[in-house]
């Protein structure tokens, strides 16, 4: 049968992948992709000169084991090393402001797990920097700054969106990693379920007397956690879930007052604190899609599931999606099927939704029954913590968990 | 038809009946998709290794000429060609052509389906250095004539993949009672149990027909996980032979 001339008008695609979103999954996943041999265009709605800036604004991110590994895996570890805070413990206790820690408390070391350490600690401006230098020199990575998609279409050969400047872009398969607020997966039909906590995280650096030892602090105190991370040198970044009410009040705080009123929460094992950076604040939610996929579309990191920053998971479970898509589409491609097909991201949607919809509900329950003061609930989870750190077997599960390194881990993430 | 066509009219016809549905993950051919995955792992795995092709390199097969028979809507005719083989899709239903020519051409991917039959590629002397014989062999009236014809369209030193399904108790009970009619996966009558084959007859058939088998492996079907796999020793329902044509 000769073919009608109407089939032969379909152009041929001009990327493997189109990525949506220039935080920190959309690159990580653009450099995953084109190590791999598939050509990408990146799309970020910021323009390139702040994505650049230089100085230190405050934010960072606790990058678990696994994580570090996929770094090292896309070849920009290398470059941030030397910047990044080793995390060789880890200590939880349930606090009380004015009254200090309760006796009871959790103590994981990364001497009691093979691979070391547990994590570190990187700050946003050495992530965001590596990841641009590294796609620049890509020949495989389009990097479009500052234009915005305003429409996405799908058909049998692949997807094609449009940006703000009426500019089209057609790609086998379509992947969002633009946030809570995935307007990628709006289009898509994609609907999401969530809450809010009435909690806001404030987040910040500061320079402290001594040496943190490599050793991070979690208080569990009764508006929300307190989590104090080690950067290098003599500085911690410093993640405070509040209530929204008191969030608001610190961020508008002058830098002195501000300090004021981090200092009975934070106590003064670190000698005298000051500010470094600017201050963020991050509504707290649990937001998540309720399909990780649709036709010709894939979303990783908080486009799919958006979880409490309770354990610090939120970064390392979108890594953990990059690794896992980039795992399936390379195995996809090698059977020779089609990247964008719904079998193909089945079988994405089926490794990652189990462990991040487990994720978001174990940080849910972390959170509700550690932001309280019901007398009943402290000692449980007192007797709760003490019974872990006095368990090898458990406090190795668990520091293993925090690593990243359980569960079946993607080939970018096996080391 | 030619004279020497060995493929049974009623079969035919059935497949006429499923044609349009190919390419519905899940539709009539779910099983078919289903069992896809571990056709392509096999399939690949086998001419990478025959030919010393890296997989994880884009287009490994470039260069390669492959022949899928019993094309059907071009499941296995389609990722041969994305790996960069040039692919004929050949199936003696007639009207799964179109059906599969539609869909490479949506798809943005250049491959020659033809409605005809292994014998009259055979006799116009077409040559090839894989051909793809994926359960074609229990349709057919005279499997022996049917593997003559596959051996004499490879060129020397090319490869052969065949799967079909076992003959027992128990592939009586998946492939027909199960498949069939408890799952309702495939029309009533699509199998008929005394043309199965087991491995040793089938690999005395492709020896007779002038080929060296050198593998074969079970497709299993996992019901818990709900998913397919190959395995080494279990070829007691679907499996799979590769055989080469002495260089």
């Amino acid at each position: 049968m000769d073919n009608p001339a109407w089939l032969r008008i379909l152009p041929s695609m001009e990327n493997d992948l189109i990525i949506v979103g220039g935080g920190l999954n959309g690159p990580a996943l653009a450099l995953a992709a084109a190590q791999a041999g598939f050509s990408v265009t990146i799309i970020d709605s910021l323009p390139l000169d702040t994505r650049k800036r230089v100085d230190f604004d405050g934010r960072s991110y606790a990058l678990a084991h696994a994580s570090m590994r996929l770094l090292r895996g896309i070849g920009i570890w290398d470059g941030i090393a030397k910047n990044a805070q080793p995390m060789l413990e880890i200590k939880v206790t349930d606090g009380r402001a004015g009254e200090g820690p309760s006796p009871w408390m959790m103590h994981f070391d990364h001497a009691e797990i093979e691979e070391e350490p547990m994590g570190y600690l990187v700050e946003d401006r050495h992530l965001r920097r590596a990841f641009l230098d590294a796609m620049a020199e890509s020949h495989k990575i389009t990097h479009l700054s500052g234009e915005t998609v305003v429409a996405q279409t799908h058909n049998t050969a692949g997807v094609t969106v449009t940006l703000a400047s009426g500019a089209q872009i057609t790609g086998r398969l379509l992947v969002g990693c633009d946030g809570r607020k995935s307007g990628t997966a709006e289009r898509a039909g994609i609907k999401r379920t969530g809450w809010g906590y009435g909690q806001t995280a404030v987040v910040c650096a500061v320079s402290h007397e001594r040496p943190h030892d490599g050793i991070a602090h979690q208080f569990f105190m009764p508006s929300g956690p307190l989590a104090i991370l080690p950067l290098t040198k003599n500085r911690s970044s410093i993640v405070w879930s509040e209530t929204d009410a008191r969030a608001a009040a610190l961020i508008a705080m002058n830098d002195d007052d501000f300090l004021e009123a981090l200092r009975p929460a934070f106590g003064s094992f670190l000698g005298q604190i000051s500010l470094t950076g600017a201050r963020f604040s991050y509504p707290l939610g649990l937001t998540l899609a309720n399909s990780f996929i649709a036709d010709r579309l894939a979303l990783v990191g908080d486009a799919a599931h958006g979880v409490h920053p309770i354990a610090g998971q939120g970064l390392n479970a979108g890594l953990r999606d990059v690794a896992a898509l980039a795992h399936v589409l390379e195995e996809s491609r090698g059977r020779g099927e089609d990247i964008g097909s719904a079998q193909t991201l089945a079988r994405y949607q089926e490794w990652r939704r189990f462990d991040t919809t487990t994720l978001a509900l174990a940080t849910d329950t972390f959170n509700r029954l550690f932001s309280n003061d019901n007398p009943l609930l402290r000692a449980a989870r007192d007797v709760g913590m003490g019974m872990v750190n006095a368990a090898p077997g458990l406090r190795r599960g668990f520091i293993r968990r925090a690593a990243g390194l359980t569960g079946d881990l993607p080939r970018l993430m096996q080391g | 038809m030619s004279a020497t066509n060995t493929v049974d009219p009623g079969e035919i016809a059935k497949f006429e009946a499923m044609a349009a549905e190919w390419w519905d993950l899940k539709g009539k051919f779910k099983p078919l998709h289903m069992m896809n995955p571990v056709r392509l792992d096999y399939i690949t795995s086998q001419i990478a290794a025959e030919f010393g092709r890296d997989l994880d390199q884009p287009e490994p097969f470039k260069g390669l000429r492959i022949l899928d028979i019993g094309c059907g809507g071009g499941l296995l005719c389609e990722p041969m060609a994305r790996l960069g083989a040039t692919v004929v899709g050949a199936d003696a239903a007639e009207r799964n052509i179109p059906v599969a020519k539609i869909h490479a051409e949506q798809s943005g991917l250049e491959i020659d389906y033809r409605h005809t039959t292994a014998e009259a590629m055979a006799e116009a002397g077409e040559q090839f250095d894989a051909v793809l014989n994926m359960e074609v062999v229990e349709h057919v009236a005279d499997p022996q004539g049917y593997l003559t014809a596959c051996q004499q369209l490879m060129k020397p030193g090319a490869i052969h993949i065949c799967s079909t399904i076992n003959r027992n108790p128990k592939s009586f009970a998946m492939a027909i009672v199960g498949a069939e009619y408890v799952m309702r996966w495939l029309p009533k009558g699509t199998h008929e149990w005394n043309k199965f084959i087991t491995p040793d007859e089938l690999f005395g058939l492709i020896e007779k027909a002038g080929m060296t088998p050198v593998d074969r492996k079970g497709f299993v079907f996992n019901f818990a996980k709900f998913t397919w796999s190959i395995s080494d020793r279990d070829l007691s329902v679907n499996y799979v032979t590769a055989a080469t044509k002495p260089a």
